[in-house]
């Protein structure tokens, strides 16, 4: 059965914020972020016929946001589709972890460097390090860690296999997490840190 | 569970990133939280790892300006 307009706004409005929220951090930008979003709801208006599942509303509409983001940025660089396909072989910097720099195992109980790390670090660090993952991380592990959707609805979302889902977000913590290392650096966050359990 | 049916590090490594965002099925979340129990290494890198998964889902906004949702609902309303 096709979703009634009322059960469409109602579902519409309920995830608002974090349709809003990917589209900020897809576009970098306030005023395309609405403009993002008023044109993908108008499109998952369209193409209401298309929701097989009521209870799949939510990645259903990220699909077509993240389509409609694509297409639109499309039309706006006027480049060939061939560049705009995901490249991700020059991407693998190996390992990184936060955990593994900091952790000092034979610390006494209460010492926890790696913790007093994340604390440390400000909202404004975590959105600078999201903003500088390239796109097709950054729309992954947006969706996962600051929107909460399952592998399986993040697959649906972005029309790709959950095993891509899998090794996307996995590169893309990996980078998140060398940035934020790169960030707390240039805070002085690191040196205070390693001052603080040497003593 | 005895001590013989441990994961050990190395799989619970592996394991952990879907641990904390619960995509494991039961039978291998179990596992990898048994091994969380008595190792402190893991669990301190499974504690960091969630926090940090914390850290990022509070910048989740569920607030979209006035002005930015009456755009939505006049938009609907012409559908």
């Amino acid at each position: 059965m096709t979703i009634s307009k009322e059960a469409f706004e109602t579902q519409v409005l309920a995830i608002l914020g974090p349709l809003h929220g990917v589209a900020r951090r897809l576009t970098n930008n306030e005023a395309d972020a609405e403009d993002l979003v008023a044109e993908s709801i108008t499109r998952a208006w369209q193409a209401r016929a298309s929701l097989a599942d009521a209870g799949a509303f939510r990645a259903w509409v990220f699909r077509i946001l993240n389509n409609t983001f694509i297409s639109e940025r499309r039309k706006t660089l006027a480049r060939p589709r061939e560049e705009l396909l995901v490249d991700e072989s020059g991407d693998e910097e190996g390992a990184f972890s936060i955990f593994e720099r900091l952790h000092q195992p034979f610390l006494l109980w209460f010492a926890n460097p790696e913790q007093e790390f994340l604390d440390k670090l400000l909202r404004e660090d975590l959105d600078r390090a999201l903003a500088a993952l390239p796109e097709h991380y950054r729309v992954v592990v947006v969706l996962a860690d600051v929107e909460g959707l399952t592998y399986g609805e993040i697959a649906e979302a972005l029309d790709v296999p959950v095993g891509t889902v899998r090794s996307r977000l996995a590169r893309g913590r990996n980078a998140l997490q060398r940035t934020l290392w790169t960030v707390a650096r240039d805070h002085g966050l690191q040196m205070s840190r390693a001052a603080g359990t040497r003593g | 569970m005895s001590e013989t049916d441990d994961v050990g590090c190395e799989q619970a490594l592996k394991r952990l990133v879907e641990f904390v965002d619960h995509e494991l099925p039961d039978s291998e979340h179990d596992s990898v939280e048994q091994h969380l129990r008595i190792c402190r290494n893991c669990c301190s890198r499974m504690e960091f790892e969630s926090r940090l998964k914390e850290r990022l889902s509070a910048l989740s906004t569920e607030d979209v300006s006035p002005t930015a949702r009456d755009r939505i609902r006049n938009l609907i309303k012409k559908f």
